[in-house]
């Protein structure tokens, strides 16, 4: 390696620093993006447009930051989307029967029961050795039957909500909209949890090489329950703010969205190996993807090409990481990024 | 979290020398008595259910299904996945949809789908074996891209009028006891799949592969090769899903089959092939299929909704792994418990009955409206 790196140190220096800057990538794509939808349609560059992207992935990141933690243990939660389907279904009934419930009581509520689900992935998972994707797959299905047995079909709809609990995620008394401000603490509180607590740097240990973090005494069973946790606590959250936003509780609440929050993970630069993840990579991840779907309405593309654009998008991205990571290897480079 | 649980193991540690034990160990009796109590417990609660007309008509609704677990086994056994064959099954019945609007001859339109099943296939294949990159991304890549060029294809309209000689394929059937044509592609198939896992040096290839994919290089194994040619199986018997479904519903929408890839995921492992890859056998995804269909169709009869009951194969999916670990854990362990242990369970036993009380509490009200 040394001989490898004796060879144009200094190229070599900024090209490493580039692309360790893993967000880099995704901001000059966001960028180029912008730069071409703004040619074509003029209402993209505007005030009003920007805050409806951030009004529209306000609930991916937040779910998606929960799924990172999840990824960097090496593990996967394909359970979220069934989490905010039980957890939006079960607060919704409860507000609608008892308007009198204060809308930060509901909140609470739905991060309470979304972390109880989650301890039940956590615990079938670390006490019962049950592999993430299977164990979360399994309550995949079942949260989502739940969902069908607690509420027997029906649905509830806008107007027999109260309008406390509709206004939770739309109101701007700070003059950004709630659902925003909540999902800027969560990344907040996520990346200062990831990168300057014990339990956070626990995670990336645990994702980087579990042996080694099982011997040097990191408690990789309490961790691993953490994430499934956090990762509940967080659909919990985005539930509420979900059925609030949206004034509506169905039984096919959030379907298929799992996928969508792994992709804003992975879009993002998070290794789907463990190990390695950001918060602002995730962010990008979830802005970008926010960003193609309010770009192809804009310029008036099909609807319809919005899935297969997103799938190109997640390929794309991965094949292009991948590309870097190789390139990293190559000039002596660890490869890792986090 | 590589605790693989032995009783799922195809191949049993060399050290135990009581054959004959180990062979009535294996996973496939559990699921095979777990089929028959099923059968018993379904016969007892519905008169309805020995019926060779009913479960010969149940049958045509897995057997989509079970096109997809055969190839799903493969890949697994190798440890890798593919998230994509629903919306691969998707883009190809909307092709055929498509083609068949636009008035080209029917078998024609299937031939091009089960071609775009094997492109489809392909792309994951060099994605994975060429470029190496984790199965797990490139397939949720293509699960979203090809579901997509489905909706591009069809939008929101639907494709129907078939002719009745294409029908036949999903609707048709064969013999005295109407046994559903589709479940005579799929035995055909299957028989295929389990002689070649089983009985060719390809399918131990697979299993090498899982087992140590490096070593497997290193010993002269096409494995890139290999690893191409099972994702493009993948694809093509998504797509031959796709036209049987389009076949048996009689027309075709984009969003067919949505969410079938995780039912062929969570068959496959129930079927005791390890999701780290390197065992399982053919027969035991087969008797997956059939516990799952038997399953459904039983609950199905005493008026169990079809979202509930997957209740039960969750359930069903996480018990077949956890019980056996959970269980030699308890062996090993003797009685040495430690107090925090006792504590943590003692708390989420009350988080749990805490949920429950809330959950058949709180939909009382506006149930009862």
């Amino acid at each position: 390696m040394s001989a490898i790196a004796t060879g144009e140190p200094e190229r070599r220096s900024v090209f490493l620093a580039l692309v360790r800057f893993r967000e880099l990538s995704i901001i000059i794509f966001i960028l180029l993006l912008i730069a071409v939808v703004a040619a074509n349609a003029p209402a993209f560059l505007t005030a009003p447009n920007f805050r409806n992207i951030l009004l529209n992935i306000s609930i991916l990141t937040i779910v998606a930051l929960g799924q990172t933690m999840v990824i960097i243990t090496r593990g996967i939660d394909l359970s979220v989307s069934a989490m905010i389907g039980l957890v939006a279904m079960m607060v919704s009934f409860t507000v609608v029967a008892f308007p009198a419930v204060p809308p930060a009581l509901a909140m609470l509520l739905g991060i309470l029961l979304g972390g109880i689900l989650g301890s039940f992935n956590g615990l079938i998972i670390t006490a019962g050795k049950v592999p993430p994707i299977i164990a979360t797959l399994g309550t995949l299905s079942i949260y989502r039957g739940m969902v069908f047995l607690y509420s027997g079909g029906t649905w509830i709809n806008s107007f027999e909500m109260p309008a406390g609990y509709r206004a939770l995620a739309k109101a701007a008394p700070l003059g950004v909209a709630n659902i925003i401000l909540f999902a800027a603490v969560v990344a907040i509180a996520v990346y200062f949890f990831l990168n300057h607590t014990r339990p956070g740097r626990d995670i990336y240990a645990v994702g980087s090489n579990p042996e080694a973090a099982r011997v040097s005494g990191i408690p990789v069973q309490r961790t691993l329950l953490m994430v499934y946790v956090i990762s509940g606590l967080l659909a919990g959250m985005a539930a509420v703010l979900w059925a609030s936003r949206f004034e509506s509780a169905q039984t096919n609440t959030a379907l298929g969205f799992e996928l969508q929050t792994v992709a804003a993970a992975v879009v993002g630069g998070v290794n789907i190996f463990g190990g390695s993840g950001t918060v602002p990579g995730v962010i990008l991840g979830a802005f970008l993807l926010g960003t193609i779907e309010n770009a192809l309405i804009l310029v008036r593309i099909s609807p319809f090409w919005q899935l297969a654009a997103q799938g190109l998008l997640i390929l794309v991205a991965v094949v292009v990481d991948s590309a870097i990571r190789h390139r990293l290897q190559q000039i002596g480079g660890s490869g890792e990024l986090s | 979290m590589t605790a693989a649980p032995g009783e799922r193991n195809g191949t049993m540690p060399p050290e135990r020398k009581r054959l004959s034990l180990d062979f009535f160990l294996r996973w496939e009796w559990l699921l095979a008595a777990l089929i028959a109590a099923v059968i018993f417990v379904n016969a007892q609660l519905s008169p309805f259910f020995l019926s060779t007309r009913n479960l010969m008509r149940a049958t045509s609704d897995f057997m989509e299904m079970g096109l997809m677990i055969l190839p799903m086994a493969f890949i697994i056994i190798t440890a890798n996945i593919d998230l994509s064959v629903a919306s691969t099954l998707a883009m190809s019945a909307s092709l055929l949809g498509w083609l068949h609007i636009q008035g080209v001859n029917i078998w024609i339109a299937a031939a091009a789908a089960l071609l775009l099943g094997l492109l489809a296939g392909g792309l994951n294949g060099l994605l994975v074996a060429r470029a190496r990159l984790p199965a797990l991304v490139v397939t949720l890549g293509t699960f979203a891209f090809y579901r997509g060029l489905a909706f591009v294809l069809l939008g929101d309209q639907a494709a129907r009028g078939y002719p009745a000689s294409f029908t036949f394929l999903g609707q048709g059937t064969v013999g005295a006891i109407r046994l559903p044509f589709s479940a005579v592609l799929f035995i055909f198939f299957a028989i295929v799949f389990g002689l070649v896992l089983h009985k060719t040096t390809f399918g131990r290839y697979l299993y090498a592969i899982g087992n140590n994919e490096e070593a497997t290089r290193y010993a002269g194994v096409p494995v890139a090769r290999i690893k191409l040619i099972i994702f493009m199986l993948s694809g093509f018997m998504s797509a031959l899903a796709g036209i049987v479904i389009a076949a048996r519903f009689g027309s075709t929408r984009p969003d067919v089959g949505t969410g079938l890839e995780l039912a062929v995921i969570t068959a496959t492992v129930l079927g005791g092939i390890n999701i780290f890859g390197g065992s399982g056998t053919m027969i035991g995804a087969f008797l997956a299929l059939i516990l799952i269909g038997l399953m459904r169709f039983g609950m199905g009869l005493v008026n169990v909704q079809g979202q509930v009951q997957s209740i039960a194969i969750g359930l069903l999916l996480i018990f077949s792994i956890l019980v056996p670990n959970v269980a030699r854990q308890l062996s090993r362990r003797g009685v040495a418990v430690r107090r925090g242990a006792v504590l943590a369970a003692m708390a989420m036993l009350a988080l749990a009955a805490f949920f429950i009380w809330f959950f058949f509490w709180s939909r009382v009200p506006i149930l009862n409206q």
